[in-house]
């Protein structure tokens, strides 16, 4: 297995959707290769900083501002 | 923290069509309870979109309305959200086109570029590299870096791995092929790595010879 095609499957790979024949080429490619070891390792680290942070927070007060907003609106019939 | 829902499990009677149903029956409280759950979701999508927080704010109220009115052009094999995040990403890039008048804005604008789809940047990232800088300082580079993406990367990441749609749900929702959300989401994640490296990568001490190779 070439880099580029470790690449190619790297998005399965993070996914947890790869056929084990192929993944055990997978496994061995990350083996031999600590370029590709990188980045399938930080690769995931980016999804998970991405999904353990919230970037865009909806205060409190905020959200029942709009979310009365919405409602009233609803009930009047839009 | 991270509210991502549990919407990957496909079973025949999902809770939101029973609530549907009673909307469409007249009774505006269950249309209440669909709102309470999804908003947060919506809001932070239309953010990703229109990185403007009076866009967002406009965007998740018109979002909601929209959905309200056209309930029973609904069909109920989709899935409720999904279908709201339609509305959702439509409703941001028409916001977008007002704000920037007389621009064409779609999802598939600036993605000529081949940038981030060979990784460069090889260096190991430090053991947990967010511990490094403050919550305030994370946000800020985390927001920054993901702002610098094409907007069409931009979305299908923020819905597929931010949000936790399936590649099936992001494609129904941003009207896409399954095969262009899949290029787009490696492309995007590929991209965001790489620029979170400047960040994250293990401090290896000066003149890594290594290091001074890569720009
Ligand atoms: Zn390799």
């Amino acid at each position: 297995m070439t880099c580029t095609e470790f690449i190619a499957l790297l998005d399965d790979l993070i996914d947890d959707s790869v056929a084990s024949p192929i993944r055990t080429e997978i496994e061995n490619h990350m083996h031999e290769c600590e370029h590709c070891e990188v980045v399938f390792n930080t690769t995931r680290k980016t999804i998970e900083i991405y999904r353990s942070h919230e970037l865009y927070e909806l205060p409190n007060n905020l959200r029942e501002r709009l979310h009365a907003a919405i409602m009233a609106r609803c009930k009047k019939g839009c | 923290m991270s509210t991502i829902q549990s919407i990957a499990e496909e079973n025949e009677q999902h809770p939101d069509v029973a609530l549907v149903e009673r909307v469409r029956a007249g009774d505006v409280s269950a249309y209440d309870e669909l709102v309470r759950k999804y908003e947060r979701q919506i809001f932070r999508i239309a953010q990703h979109i229109t990185q403007n927080r009076e866009d967002a704010e406009d965007v998740m109220q018109d979002a909601f309305l929209k959905a309200y009115e056209k309930l029973d052009q609904f069909q109920g094999n989709a899935k409720f959200y999904t279908w709201l995040v339609r509305i959702a990403v439509n409703e941001s890039l028409m916001r977008l086109r007002k704000r920037r008048t007389g621009k064409m804005v779609s999802i598939d604008e600036d993605l000529e570029t081949d940038e981030g789809s060979v990784p460069r940047d090889l260096a190991d990232w430090a053991p947990d590299p967010e511990q490094n800088y403050s919550q305030s300082e994370l946000a800020e580079i985390l927001r920054k870096t993901i702002q610098g993406l094409p907007q069409g990367f931009r979305v299908v990441f923020a819905l597929r791995d931010v949000e936790g749609l399936s590649t099936e749900e992001t494609a129904e929702a941003l009207g896409l092929s399954v095969p262009a959300v899949k290029s787009r989401l490696l492309r995007a994640r590929l991209q965001l790595r790489e620029r979170l490296s400047r960040y994250f990568k293990r401090k290896t001490g000066p003149a890594m010879p290594q290091e001074a190779g890569l720009k």
